[in-house]
C-alpha cells in the first residue's frame, strides 16, 4: 500500500492554504488559533510523507516535537485569550487592536 | 489500492478543513477540526507512521482540542458573522490571497526534484521502538529543551489564566 | 650705511639667576590670584616681587658692567622644541641692550607698583589689578630677556593679553571693555605681520643654514648677511607691521588713545614706559636684519617722522589730560622709530629710557591730579592746582621740561641726539619734521601744564572742596622719577663733551654705530641751540595763550574751525576705520549669521528632522494593531520568496 509522495505533499499544500485563509478571514481569535493548528498539521503531514519516502525515522521525530510545541503554544495562547477576555470581553480580532500606531 | 484509499481520505480531509475555516459557529469549527485530525491520523497510518498516528489522536485530538472546546464553552462565544457588507469584498480578496499561495506552493512542488521510488520501509519502521531510539539518541538535546519549554508553558498558562487577586486589606 | 659689529667672539657668562627675574612676578601673580580676598597681603607681595626682580636684574647688570665689552650673561633652562634641524630653547640673555631694558622695566615697574598701592587702594578689585600687573611684568620680562625670537614672541603676545585685561579692568563700563577689545584686535593685526615676518625669516635662514636652524639672536646675527636684499626688505617690513601695532605707529596707533580708559598706573606702565617700547626693542634687537635693507630703513624712518608729527598736531587741541599724554606718547614713539630708521639704534634706546622716566612721571602726575580732582579728567575744569597740589605740580613741571627738551634734562640729550643723527646722517627733511614736532611738543605740554596748574580753578564746588595732595605712597614715586628725569640723560651726552656718550658706547656691541656724515654746515651744538630756541618759543606761545590771554585760543579755534574740528576729531581716523573695516565685517558676519547659519544650516538640519518625522507619519498607517493585517503582509513576503524559487 504505497501512496505516491507527491500526492501527499499536494494535500499538505492544500491544507496549509486553507489554514492561511482561515487565519486571514475569521474574526474570532479562537478560530484563528484553530486555523493555525490546521497549518501545523499540514506541515506534520509533509514531514511524515517525506520521512516515509526516505525510509528514515527522523521526520517522525520532528513531528513529535511539533506536536509538543503546538500543545504548549495552544495552552499559553488560550490562557492569553482568557486573560484578554477578562479585560475587554471580546474575542473579536478587529477589536483587539490596542497596539494601533 | 493505497492510492485510491488515499484519494478518498484526501477529499474528506479537505472538506473537513474547509468546514473548520468557513463554519460560523466556533464550536462546530472545533468539531470539524477534530474530524480533520482523525482523518490525518488515518493518513499517517497509511504512511506507516503508526506511533505518530497514535500520538496524533491522543495528544492532538484528545488533549489540545479538548482544551479548545473548554475555552470556547467557558467564554460563551457568540456566532461569528463573517459576511457584513464591505467585509464581503475583503473576504473575497483574502480568499484570493490564499489561492495565490496555493498556486505558488503547487508550482514549487511540481518544479522541485522528484522524490523517486519509495521502496519498502525498513523493518520496525514507524513503530515506537524506532522512534524512541532516534528520539533519545540523535535528538536528545531538543528533547530536553522541549521539556523545559513545556514547563514554561505550564507555568505561563497558570499565571496568565488565574483570577486577578484583589489587594487584601489586613 | 651702518658698520657691523663683531658679535661672534662675544664672551658668554653663564648665569644661574636670570630665570628668577621673570619668575618673581609670576609668583606674585599666582599669590594675587589665590589671595583674592586679602588685599593686605597682595599690597605687600606684588610690589615686593617686582623689587626682587629689580635686585636680581641690577646685580646681573653689575656683573655685566665688569665684564669685557660685548659680553653677555646667558642661561638656558631647557630645550623647548627640536624638529629636524630646527631647535628652540627657553633661554635668557642679558647683554647691553637687554640690560637697559630690564632695568627700565623692573625699576619703573616697581615704582608704579608702589604708586598703585595708593591709587587703587579704594578699588574693590585690588587683588585682580595686581595679579594682572604682575602677569604683565612676567610677560614683559620674557620679552626683553629672551634669547631667541620665540621666547620674545611669547612675551610679545603676553603683554598684548595683559594690556587687554588691564585696559578693560573696569569692564562694567561698556566703553572700557570696548577699548580693551580695540587694543587687542589692532595688536593682532600687527602680530599677523610679525608672525609672517618670523616665518619668512626662518624660511630664508633655512636655505643657508649649515645643518642647524634656530631663531636665536646669535644665529640670526651670524646668518643675516646671507639674506637676499629683497627677502630682508620683506621680512623687515613685516616685522615693522608688528612693531607698528605694539608701538602705536601709523596706521595701527588708534588703540593707544582709547587705552586711556584703563587705570592711570596702567597707562603709565604699559602705555608709556614698557609695552609700547617692545616694538622699538624688537627692531633694535634685529638691527642686523633691518640694516640689510636700506629700503625698509627708509620706510621705518619716514613712518616714524610722520607718526610723530601727526600725533603732535592732534595733541595740541585735546582737552582730556590723559589723551594729551597718550598722543604725546605716540609722537615720542615716532621719534624713536625715526631714530631706528636712520640707523641710530642706540639713540632710539636712549630715548626709550629717558621717555620712560618722564612719561611715567607725567602719567603718574596726571593720576595724582585725577585722584585729587575726584576723578575729573577734563583740563577745562581744572586750573590753579599748583598751590593745592604742590608736589604734583613741581614733579609735573620737571616732567614737562624734560619732554620739551629743556637743556640739561633727560629728554634734551636723547632728543637732540636723534635730531643730530637725522641731520648728520643725510636726512634733512626728516630733521625738519622732527624739529617741528619737537616744537609742537613743547607747546602742547606747556599748554597742558598751564591749563591744569595755573589760573583759577574752574571746577564744581564739591570737587573744588575736595582737592588735596596725594599721599606719600603716590608722591614718592613721582619724586624719584623726577630725579631720574633730571639726571637720566647725563649718560648719553655728546661724545666730545666731558665723559662722552657712555650709553652709546655701552650698547655699541649690540647695536653698532650709526653712520655720521660730518659734511654738514651745522654741528651738533648748533642744532641744539636751534632746537632749544624753538622749544622756548613754543613754551612762550603756550604761556601767552593760556595764562596771559586765555580768551584767544577760543577765538582762534573759531576762526580756524575747519582745522580745529579736524584736529579735535583726530582726523576722523577711527570713523574711517569703522567705515572701511568694521562695518563691512559686521555686515558679513550678520549675513553669515542670519542667512547661512539660521536659514541654511538650521533649516537644513530642521528640515532633515522634519523629513524623518513626515516619513514616520507616513509609515505609521501600516501599524493598524490588527494582527490579521500583519499576517497578510507576512503572507505577501512568503509568496514573494516562494515565487523567486519558482522563477529561478
Amino acid at each position: 500500500m504505497i501512496v505516491p509522495t507527491e500526492w501527499v505533499l499536494m494535500l499538505s499544500a492544500v491544507l496549509f492554504a486553507i489554514g492561511v485563509v482561515g487565519v486571514l478571514v475569521r474574526r474570532n481569535v479562537i478560530v484563528i488559533f484553530m486555523a493555525i493548528e490546521l497549518m501545523l498539521n499540514a506541515v506534520n503531514l509533509s514531514f511524515v510523507a517525506l520521512a516515509r519516502a526516505k525510509g528514515a525515522v527522523d521526520g517522525q521525530v520532528v513531528v513529535f516535537f511539533v506536536m509538543t510545541v503546538a500543545a504548549a503554544e495552544a495552552a499559553v495562547g488560550l490562557a492569553i485569550i482568557i486573560a484578554s477576555f477578562r479585560n475587554r470581553t471580546t474575542v473579536n480580532a478587529d477589536e483587539l487592536a490596542l497596539l494601533r500606531g | 489500492m493505497g492510492a485510491a484509499l488515499f484519494l478518498v481520505l484526501a477529499v474528506l480531509t479537505v472538506a473537513a478543513a474547509l468546514g473548520v475555516v468557513l463554519h460560523p459557529n466556533p464550536v462546530k469549527s472545533a468539531l470539524f477540526l477534530v474530524v480533520t485530525l482523525f482523518l490525518l491520523a488515518v493518513v499517517f497510518v497509511l504512511l506507516e507512521a503508526h506511533m505518530i498516528a497514535a500520538l496524533q489522536i491522543i495528544v492532538y485530538a484528545g488533549a489540545i482540542m479538548v482544551l479548545f472546546l473548554f475555552v470556547i464553552m467557558l467564554l460563551n462565544l457568540q456566532i461569528d458573522d463573517p459576511e457584513r457588507g464591505r467585509r464581503r469584498l475583503v473576504l473575497r480578496g483574502l480568499a484570493w490571497a490564499g489561492g495565490i499561495l496555493l498556486a505558488v506552493e503547487l508550482a514549487v512542488l511540481t518544479r522541485g526534484a522528484p522524490v523517486g521510488d519509495v521502496g519498502t520501509a525498513p523493518a520496525g519502521y514507524g513503530g515506537a521502538e524506532a522512534v524512541a531510539k532516534s528520539l533519545f539518541t540523535d535528538f536528545l538535546l531538543p528533547f530536553e529543551l522541549t521539556s523545559i519549554l513545556l514547563l514554561v508553558a505550564v507555568v505561563g498558562a497558570v499565571v496568565l489564566a488565574q483570577k486577578q487577586r484583589r489587594p487584601t486589606i489586613s | 650705511m651702518h658698520e657691523t659689529h663683531a658679535a661672534a667672539e662675544a664672551v658668554i657668562l653663564h648665569s644661574q639667576v636670570l630665570w628668577l627675574i621673570p619668575l618673581f612676578p609670576l609668583l606674585g601673580f599666582l599669590i594675587a590670584v589665590c589671595a583674592e580676598g586679602k588685599p593686605g597681603l597682595v599690597r605687600i607681595t606684588s610690589p615686593l616681587a617686582v623689587f626682587a626682580s629689580f635686585v636680581v636684574a641690577a646685580s646681573s647688570v653689575t656683573t655685566l658692567l665688569g665684564a669685557p665689552e660685548g659680553a653677555r650673561l646667558a642661561q638656558t633652562l631647557y630645550t623647548w622644541m627640536a624638529a629636524g634641524p630646527f631647535s628652540a630653547d627657553i633661554a635668557f640673555r642679558i647683554d647691553a641692550l637687554s640690560a637697559v631694558m630690564v632695568l627700565i622695566v623692573t625699576g619703573i615697574g616697581f615704582l608704579i607698583h608702589v604708586y598703585s598701592v595708593g591709587y587703587m587702594s579704594h578699588d574693590e578689585s585690588f587683588s585682580r589689578f595686581f595679579a594682572y600687573l604682575n602677569l604683565f611684568m612676567f610677560a614683559m620680562l620674557l620679552l626683553v630677556l629672551g634669547d631667541n625670537m620665540l621666547v620674545l614672541f611669547v612675551g610679545w603676545e603676553g603683554v598684548g593679553l595683559c594690556s587687554y585685561l588691564l585696559i578693560g579692568f573696569w569692564y562694567a563700563e561698556d566703553a572700557n571693555a570696548a577699548a580693551g577689545k580695540k587694543a587687542f584686535i589692532v595688536n593682532r593685526v600687527g602680530d599677523m605681520g610679525f608672525v609672517l615676518g618670523l616665518f619668512l625669516l626662518t624660511w630664508s635662514l633655512a636655505g643657508h643654514a649649515d645643518g642647524k636652524l634656530s631663531l636665536d639672536f646669535t644665529h640670526i646675527e651670524a646668518h643675516a648677511k646671507h639674506l637676499a636684499p629683497a627677502t630682508a626688505t620683506i621680512v623687515a617690513l613685516l616685522l615693522l607691521v608688528g612693531a607698528a601695532g605694539k608701538s602705536a605707529q601709523l596706521p595701527l596707533y588708534v588703540w593707544l588713545p582709547d587705552a586711556m580708559a584703563g587705570p592711570t598706573p596702567v597707562s603709565a606702565l604699559i602705555h608709556a614706559a614698557t609695552m609700547v617700547t617692545a616694538g622699538i626693542y624688537m627692531i633694535a634687537r634685529l638691527n642686523v636684519v633691518f640694516s640689510m635693507s636700506p629700503t625698509a630703513m627708509q620706510v621705518v624712518a619716514v613712518l616714524g617722522a610722520c607718526t610723530a608729527l601727526f600725533a603732535a598736531t592732534i595733541a595740541i587741541v585735546q582737552t582730556d589730560i590723559k589723551k594729551v599724554l597718550a598722543y604725546s606718547t605716540v609722537s615720542q614713539l615716532g621719534f624713536m622709530v625715526l631714530a631706528l630708521g636712520i640707523g641710530a639704534y642706540a639713540t632710539a634706546i636712549f630715548h626709550v629710557m629717558t621717555h620712560a622716566f618722564f612719561k611715567a612721571l607725567l602719567f603718574l602726575g596726571a593720576g595724582s591730579v585725577i585722584h585729587g580732582m575726584s576723578g575729573e579728567q577734563d583740563v577745562q575744569k581744572m586750573g590753579g592746582l599748583r598751590t593745592k597740589m604742590p608736589i604734583t605740580f613741581w614733579t609735573f613741571l620737571i616732567g614737562t621740561l624734560a619732554i620739551a627738551g629743556a637743556p640739561g634734562l633727560a629728554g634734551f640729550f636723547s632728543k637732540d641726539e636723534i635730531l643730530w643723527h637725522a641731520w648728520a646722517g643725510g636726512h634733512p627733511w626728516l630733521w625738519l619734521v622732527a624739529t617741528i614736532t619737537a616744537t609742537l611738543t613743547a607747546f602742547y605740554m606747556f599748554r597742558l601744564l598751564f591749563l591744569t596748574f595755573f589760573g583759577e580753578l574752574r571746577a564744581d564746588h564739591d570737587v573744588a572742596h575736595h582737592v588735596h595732595e596725594s599721599p606719600l605712597v603716590m608722591t614718592l614715586p613721582l619724586m624719584i622719577l623726577a630725579v631720574l628725569s633730571v639726571v637720566g640723560g647725563w649718560v648719553g651726552i655728546p661724545d666730545h663733551w666731558l665723559w662722552g656718550n657712555r650709553f652709546g658706547h655701552f650698547l655699541a656691541p649690540v647695536t653698532g654705530h650709526p653712520h655720521v656724515d660730518h659734511g654738514g654746515m651745522l654741528g651738533e651744538e648748533a642744532l641744539m641751540v636751534i632746537a632749544t630756541v624753538l622749544a622756548i618759543a613754543g613754551a612762550a606761545l603756550a604761556y601767552t595763550l593760556y595764562v596771559r590771554l586765555p580768551g584767544i585760543p577760543m577765538v582762534m579755534a573759531w576762526r580756524l574751525r575747519r582745522a580745529y574740528e579736524l584736529l579735535l576729531n583726530k582726523y576722523w581716523v577711527d570713523e574711517l576705520y569703522d567705515a572701511i573695516v568694521v562695518q563691512p565685517y559686521v555686515r558679513i558676519s550678520t549675513f553669515l549669521w542670519k542667512v547661512v547659519d539660521q536659514e541654511l544650516i538650521d533649516g537644513f538640519v530642521n528640515g532633515l528632522a522634519g523629513a524623518v518625522g513626515a516619513n514616520g507619519n507616513l509609515w505609521r498607517h501600516a501599524q493598524t494593531g490588527n494582527v490579521q493585517h500583519y499576517a497578510l503582509a507576512f503572507l505577501g513576503g512568503v509568496v514573494a520568496v516562494l515565487a523567486y524559487y519558482v522563477i529561478r
